[in-house]
């Protein structure tokens, strides 16, 4: 408990006070100068450079532990085939289900690694740091959400052609999946760092965090395997790609925001 | 590094309260810190010493009071820029090397100039652990170069949370070195301890929580 009051102010114009408590030390009056980070001669980080540093410094660990960033790709595929497997392996099931199959298994291996999106940063202190940047904490949010989307969930997307013969998926359909994968999954990321940023202050709040995505899932996974489907029974998708498109820029704006006001009170 | 006159207390505190779940931590609190001046902030544990600090960065919010950057009442964010933050945690990425380490943290918070990553290194006695990743590093060396990203840092507010915590007396003459230099150079600092660690050669005032 501090002593109140207390007061380390050796300035003139203030009063010392019996709760004065701080003393002088050492004799060598310099000339007192001041330094800014406003100095053009210092290396002042930009939104460029700092959002250059957090992917750079993202990749070297993804490639550090690149066991751990396989995990969310097998694990999608483990779903794939347990699905394969549950429903008996017959073609035309397979086919008539695997858009929704690929969107589950997508949606899950995403959900997987979020609660790690920024529980590392705030562990060793990383996020303190982020905190004291002087570019914006929602851009570095935003920075380090997409890139985790690319490195998590972006190469699972690639491999939909690969799975989706695993599940007999028609090739008509795939580049409309595709489409709708490419705009709801980092719509998903999105959603799921608010999540993530909500509960980084929690230990072992994995299955919290899926119990609050989850419910923020639905209308992308509606829209996303809602598009492929209407193309299936030879109707227009561009109206639930589109509304994803929407969703997609509004999350873009607001959802850093919302993340880095999340942190701020998780961290407070 | 400019050396323009000060328009005012490199951190000025004026009526600075906090309290955790309605308890109070510190304060008020009324204090100047010009620059080339540094505080030594002293008490038990559990006194509030890291809690100022936090506040003083913005990582917490206060209950009541203002902070003055250079004369100007900041908010938090405007506040953060000035301020280099060495607190509890290394902020350390135990995969990446001591240089990768450094090289981020430069990008996120910008380099003071003719300072350069291989130079912070030198004077924090790590060039032979440049290549090493910080896991393999002892506390201490941890510990050394999250000093040298301190020391890298353009802001010319320091704020030191234990910073000769898990190092040895050449660790803790570094630590005084590094302040006193800075503060030749136009700095200020505020540095945490509950030991008496400090050299006599900083100059040093003493706030008692």
């Amino acid at each position: 408990m501090n002593k109140v009051g207390s007061r380390a102010d050796g300035s003139a114009n203030q009063n010392p006070s019996a709760a004065d408590s701080w003393r002088q030390r050492g004799s060598d009056d310099r000339p007192l100068t001041m330094h800014t980070a406003d100095d053009p001669a210092i290396a002042a980080p930009t939104l460029l450079t700092s959002a250059r540093a957090l992917i750079a410094r993202d990749l070297r660990l993804l490639w550090r532990r690149r066991g751990d960033a396989l995990l969310p790709a097998l694990f999608a595929l483990m779903v794939v085939m347990l699905f394969a497997l549950a429903l008996g392996g017959r073609r035309a099931v397979l086919a008539g289900h695997a858009v929704a199959l690929l969107w589950v298994a997508v949606l899950l291996a995403g959900l997987l690694s979020l609660d790690s999106l920024f529980r590392g940063d705030a562990e060793d202190g990383s996020l303190e740091l982020w905190l004291l940047a002087p570019v914006p904490l929602a851009w570095l949010v935003a920075v380090r959400t997409l890139t985790h989307w690319a490195a998590t969930v972006l190469p699972l997307v690639l491999a939909t052609p690969l799975l989706g013969e695993l599940l007999h998926l028609p090739r008509a359909q795939l580049g409309v999946l595709v489409a709708s994968l490419l705009l709801g999954t980092p719509l998903l990321s999105l959603l799921g760092a608010v999540v993530a940023a909500l509960t980084v202050g929690m230990p072992r709040s994995g299955i919290l965090v899926a119990l609050l995505a989850l419910p923020l899932y639905v209308p992308v996974l509606v829209f996303g395997a809602g598009s492929a489907a209407a193309f299936a029974q030879g109707l227009d998708p561009a109206g639930a790609l589109l509304l994803l498109g929407a969703g997609l820029a509004l999350a873009l704006v607001l959802a850093p925001l919302a993340a880095a006001a999340a942190i701020r009170i998780a961290l407070n | 590094m400019s050396t323009s006159t000060t328009p005012g207390p490199l951190l000025s505190v004026q009526g600075l309260r906090f309290a955790r779940n309605e308890r109070p931590v510190f304060g008020p609190l009324d204090f100047t810190v010009d620059a080339g001046q540094a505080l030594l902030v002293r008490g038990d544990n559990g006194a509030g010493k890291t809690s100022l600090l936090q506040v003083l960065a913005g990582l917490l919010q206060p209950d009541a009071g203002h902070i003055a950057i250079g004369g100007r009442w900041t908010d938090n964010h405007a506040r953060s820029r000035h301020i280099a933050y060495l607190g509890h945690l290394s902020a350390l990425k135990a995969d990446l090397t001591a240089l990768e380490n450094l090289r981020f943290a430069c990008g996120l918070h910008g380099r003071r100039a003719q300072r350069s990553l291989q130079a912070a290194l030198e004077t924090t006695s790590l060039t032979d652990y440049d290549d090493a990743p910080v896991r393999t590093l002892s506390a201490g060396q941890k510990k050394r170069l999250s000093l040298a990203r301190v020391w890298l840092s353009p802001a010319p507010l320091w704020l030191l949370d234990e910073p000769y915590a898990n190092l040895d007396l050449d660790g803790i003459g570094l630590v005084n070195q590094l302040i006193s230099t800075h503060l030749v150079d136009g700095g200020a600092a505020l540095i945490t301890t509950h030991g008496a660690y400090a050299a006599a050669s900083v100059r040093m005032r003493e706030l008692l929580l």
